[in-house]
């Protein structure tokens, strides 16, 4: 201050000072409202004055702004739904102000999702659902090969639920059991539920491991178990590491309402589609350049869609990355139980050490949908060690809960230790056959897949049929299935493959019978390419 | 000069007028954007942290805030400076939504649902026991809903006939997330029931999810953003707050009423609460409000629902209208649904969605069935879409199905439960009314909303938590006090009464008769 008041009076003349038509030379313009700070407290004025100025500037555009979009949505949601923010756009200029009945504005979220879908995958499964093949009704429709589901153990759960179905719903003692199934249960599933999951469980996974009942959290399907723990572990922005090829729904599940993002870690066909903790590192790396907080990977084991179990040495140099960068591991395991291979699973659950910190970074996700072909029933469980997690994931379970009495079905069946035994062989067993004939047929005409021994899938190379080699000429070959042979199969593409010309054919809800039907319907497709090429 | 405004000396002469008002303004647009980023990446870690901190948990935050874990983040915080960043263990981040929403649930209603759980009052193991009436279930008319079960159960969930491979396929297949269509033709159905035929529901305009739990909350995601606003009417529903706010990120902005209009929606309060929300920077995106009202049991009118809607239309918001209630009117006055209005109002209706569920009105909460009826068909697309995350079983929808057809038993149903309501609503009331506590007019729902102001020792929250208290502790039961409503006035309880039975009453009374008396002799 004092350097001020010194240099003030040599600094110019001061006729300067006074109201000048230009500014030529003088100063009095050169920076605003200098003549009424000059002198007294001129530097700390002339900075808090025009710094005040803008900031109230922003505060009036920001405030402006503000009050402008409910009203007048058309910047944020217009990209959306074109054709109807069109109009409102329009109208509401002719409107006065009390009278404004524009249409009502609806969050971004669910602009977006109004969308159509336009995944093949969601596509492929629409079509098919208008025109879906049947043997004697409608044998020229779409056969569904691209959901998965297991019809091939139907007939065992059929037969023991009309079995049980009276005794296991209603039960003996009337007047327990009528408060057992309408009135409000734990939202995390009963008791005594957890309990047969967690038996299941260990059964499913040939007693390798032993699950704790009090570790378990029940929710609708496993769809939702995915959700919960997104939101639980990591906040809006942060993100998820899964190897691709993954199951197309994930993109739903994770990222739609949570605001968590998921970064591919790219597997190629020259590992089978492994992951490899180099191609983890990296893609970690990157993200963190980037800016975005990896809180942990999710991978699914066996794979979806490929069909490859991970051994033991690649789970433990997951725990070991997922311990030095200090993230989450997410293991969806809901196809544990339909393995057919001579491999042996190994749950990540397995290769915990009970003492070991690190169990409180390890989720586990399973389901009845695949392993006991139930996906109506919506039975989905998250397994986990984390204490924090199971106590928030408790109370999300209030938007994800299971029904009171498909809750008693599922415990009187999974309770059947019996029942489940000979359950597990014969699926086992039937997916394998069917599996061995399909592979084998399939490779008669020259189609290659994925070595696998989980799962509902074959995991197969048409490289050899698209042209160009790409995602447009995969596309159009998934077109030619779906609208000339008249099959639905989920492109690669759609499971985020990095390499163009794979497919997921889901051959679990099929007969032995279709068999030749559908590699009829596939040699066709194959023929046109390679006579067009 | 030159020193008296910054930078001066830099530009004067040339384009001064110019490069001196930029430059400053640059310079501090800089650093507050400087400031914000700094602010900005503080929370989920501390900033000047590359590799081992910056996936370490947060300490400040989880130790202000994380009193139930306080045990756990004290060795966590303690481990870090003693281990090597090679060989990083500490425990991992959990996300900071997760933290919070492990948080809630210390309010009196749920530490009272908590205790009735370790000691519920049972007439010959435990007749000491916490009676129960803080839960919303109605057990008055479950031997009805038992017996239809008992005759149809089986048929109904595998079906009749021969075609064995069918009917596993119907329950165990995937079904459409957002509920089967037979069912959707039988809520609609049962809904127009319970509304007396006043009005028709339309299936396709309906979204099946399970329970009015994530119903709600499926409407808020689709309905605001992160950061926007809905207007409730105070008391609403306890828990009300934790289900909506949880995972959207949605403000709830209270629109108090008071017992001088027998707790009615006011137009004048509501415009009030969104202008001041408004000035406050908040968006206010639509108005959500039960009807019959949670807790007080009031119906709101015509002409309420009339000015509710101008009002939603002159702000240009949505209407939540939750009317899960609905078949639980047990007295004179008319229920009139949201949706009648539609019916006149043809060009206006995408603003309007309604809320209903299974769990109240036929008693079977345990299935966990809810409702989201919408007129905007973008609401309607997204929430289909969104039903992945809470679809009802497919064995429930099965038996649900044939049990909602069975006209004859939901006709007899709404009949006799209407009937019970009633019957016990009154009897609680003059139970209540020979101890001097006097409840708001009510004509539907499981609640009594009593006026227990005069036996509070303090006339504030608190003297009603420590009513509250003695109610739970001294007397043995279990009440919601109006502050877990988020009402206003302080002395108000709820209490609900379907879960007894008619020899119950005298026992509550005479429990909350020694709690009064107590007061009144100590005040």
């Amino acid at each position: 201050m004092t350097l001020t008041r010194t240099k003030y009076p040599t600094a110019t003349d001061s006729e300067d000072q006074k109201r000048g038509p230009t500014g030529g030379t003088g100063m009095k313009l050169i920076v605003p409202l200098q003549g009424v700070v000059q002198g007294r407290g001129g530097l700390l004025l002339g900075s808090l004055i025009p710094c005040a100025l803008f900031y109230f500037l922003q505060l009036y555009l920001k405030r402006n702004r503000s009050s402008n979009s409910p009203s007048n949505p058309s910047s944020p949601a217009g990209s959306s739904s074109n054709l109807t923010e069109l109009q409102r756009s329009s109208s509401r200029s002719n409107l006065s102000r009390t009278g404004s009945i524009g249409r009502v504005r609806v969050s971004n979220l669910a602009s977006s999702l109004a969308k159509p879908n336009d995944s093949p995958y969601y596509i492929g499964l629409d079509k098919v659902s208008q025109d879906s093949y049947d043997r004697l009704n409608n044998p020229n429709g779409i056969i569904q090969l691209g959901l998965s589901e297991n019809k091939l153990c139907l007939d065992l759960i059929e037969r023991w639920i009309s079995e049980n179905l009276n005794h296991s719903l209603i039960g003996n003692d009337v007047t327990l059991s009528i408060n057992a199934i309408a009135t409000y249960q734990p939202s995390d599933g009963m008791e005594k539920f957890k309990v047969a999951m967690s038996n299941f469980m260990s059964q499913m996974m040939r007693r390798s491991v032993n699950f704790d009942p009090s570790n378990i959290v029940l929710t609708s399907g496993a769809t939702p178990a995915i959700e919960i723990l997104s939101f639980c572990l990591a906040d809006h922005g942060n993100a998820l590491l899964v190897p691709t090829p993954y199951y197309p729904g994930f993109d739903r599940d994770v990222k739609w309402r949570t605001g968590v993002d998921l970064i591919p870690v790219h597997c190629r066909s020259t590992d089978n589609f492994t992951l490899s903790i180099t191609a983890v590192e990296q893609a970690f790396s990157q993200a963190r350049k980037r800016g975005v907080k990896v809180r942990g990977i999710l991978i699914s084991n066996p794979a979806n869609p490929v069909g490859s179990l991970l051994s033991r040495d690649v789970l433990y140099d997951l725990l070991e990355f997922a311990r030095e960068k200090n993230i989450h591991i997410i293991s969806d395991e809901i196809f544990a139980g339909s393995i057919y291979g001579s491999e042996k699973f190994v749950s990540f659950a397995e290769i915990l050490d009970p003492e070991d910190v690190d169990k409180n970074r390890v989720h586990i996700i399973y389901g009845l949908s695949k392993d006991l072909s139930l996906p109506g029933f919506r039975v989905g469980a998250i397994y986990s060690f984390n204490k924090n997690v199971l106590a928030a994931a408790k109370k999300l379970c209030r938007f994800s809960s299971v029904s009171a009495p498909t809750q008693q079905l599922v415990t009187a069946m999974l309770s059947d230790e019996r029942f489940i035994q000979e359950y597990i062989e014969a699926n086992q067993k039937r997916i394998r056959q069917i599996h061995d004939e399909f592979v084998a047929r399939l490779s008669q005409l020259g189609i290659k897949c994925a070595k696998s021994s989980a799962g509902f899938y074959c995991w197969a190379d048409m490289s050899g049929l698209i042209r160009p080699y790409s995602e447009k000429g995969e596309l159009d070959l998934w077109d030619k299935f779906l609208n000339l042979a008249k099959i639905n199969i989920t492109p690669g593409s759609a499971c985020h493959c990095i390499e163009p010309g794979w497919f997921r054919i889901c051959f679990t809800t099929i007969n032995l019978e279709d068999i030749p039907l559908i590699i009829e319907r596939i040699r066709n497709v194959v023929e046109t390419c390679k006579s067009s090429g | 000069m030159r020193v008296i405004v910054p930078l001066q000396g830099v530009v004067q002469g040339k384009v001064g007028l110019f490069w001196g008002s930029v430059i400053p303004c640059a310079l501090f647009y800089f650093l507050q954007l400087y400031l914000k980023r700094r602010h900005r990446s503080q929370p989920p870690s501390p900033p000047p942290a590359p590799s081992p901190e910056a996936t370490s948990p947060p300490p400040s935050p989880l130790n202000s805030s994380e009193k139930l874990h306080e045990v756990s983040v004290l060795p966590r915080t303690l481990s870090r400076i003693l281990l090597s960043p090679r060989g990083v263990s500490g425990p991992v981040y959990v996300s900071s939504r997760a933290n919070s929403i492990a948080k809630t649930g210390d309010s009196p209603y749920y530490v009272g649902l908590k205790k009735v759980d370790e000691d519920l009052c049972h007439e010959i193991d435990n007749p000491n026991g916490v009676i129960q009436l803080g839960l919303a279930e109605n057990k008055l008319s479950l031997d009805l809903v038992q017996d239809w079960l008992e005759k149809n159960a089986t048929g109904t969930i595998l079906g009749e006939g021969n075609c064995r491979e069918l009917n596993i396929s119907r329950i165990a297949a995937y079904q459409p997330f957002d509920g089967l269509m037979r069912l959707k033709v039988a809520v609609a159905g049962f809904m127009s029931q319970v509304m007396e035929e006043s009005v028709f529901f339309n299936p396709s305009q309906m979204v099946l999810t399970s329970g009015a739990t994530p119903a709600i909350e499926i409407l808020s995601f689709c309905l605001a953003d992160n950061g926007n606003a809905f207007l409730v009417p105070t008391p609403h529903s306890p828990g009300f707050n934790d289900d909506l706010r949880c995972r959207t990120g949605v403000e709830i902005v209270p629109v108090p009423c008071r017992s001088t209009d027998n707790f009615n929606i006011s137009i004048t309060a509501l415009d009030r609460a969104f202008n001041q929300a408004k000035k406050r920077g908040q968006k206010v995106r639509g108005i959500i409000i039960t009807n019959p009202s949670n807790p007080v049991g009031n119906l709101l009118n015509r002409e309420t629902l009339y000015s509710l809607l101008d009002f939603a239309r002159e702000k240009n918001i949505h209407i939540i209208s939750n009317e899960i209630f609905a078949g639980s009117a047990f007295g004179n006055e008319e229920f009139v649904s949201m949706a009648e209005l539609t019916e006149a109002e043809d060009h206006d209706r995408d603003r309007i969605h309604i809320v209903y569920g299974l769990s109240k009105d036929l008693s079977v909460p345990g299935f966990r069935v809810g409702v989201i009826y919408s007129y905007n068909e973008n609401v309607l697309a997204a929430s289909r879409k969104l039903a992945r995350f809470s679809s009802i079983s497919a064995p429930t929808q099965q038996l649900l199905i044939s049990m909602l057809s069975d006209s004859r038993f939901t006709h007899k149903f709404i009949g006799i439960n209407k009937l019970r309501l009633q019957k016990l609503h009154n009897l609680f009331v003059a139970g209540l009314k020979q101890l001097g506590i006097e409840c708001a007019r009510s004509s539907g729902g499981f609640y009594c909303w009593a006026d227990m102001s005069s036996l509070i020792r303090s006339y504030s929250e608190k003297g009603e938590l420590e009513l509250w208290d003695r109610l739970l502790n001294v007397a043995k039961i279990n009440v919601t006090p109006g502050s877990s409503c988020h009402c206003i006035e302080p002395g108000w309880f709820r209490f609900c009464f379907t879960t007894l039975t008619e020899k119950d009453i005298p026992v509550v009374v005479e429990r909350i008769r020694r709690i009064s008396e107590a007061a009144k002799s100590h005040a």
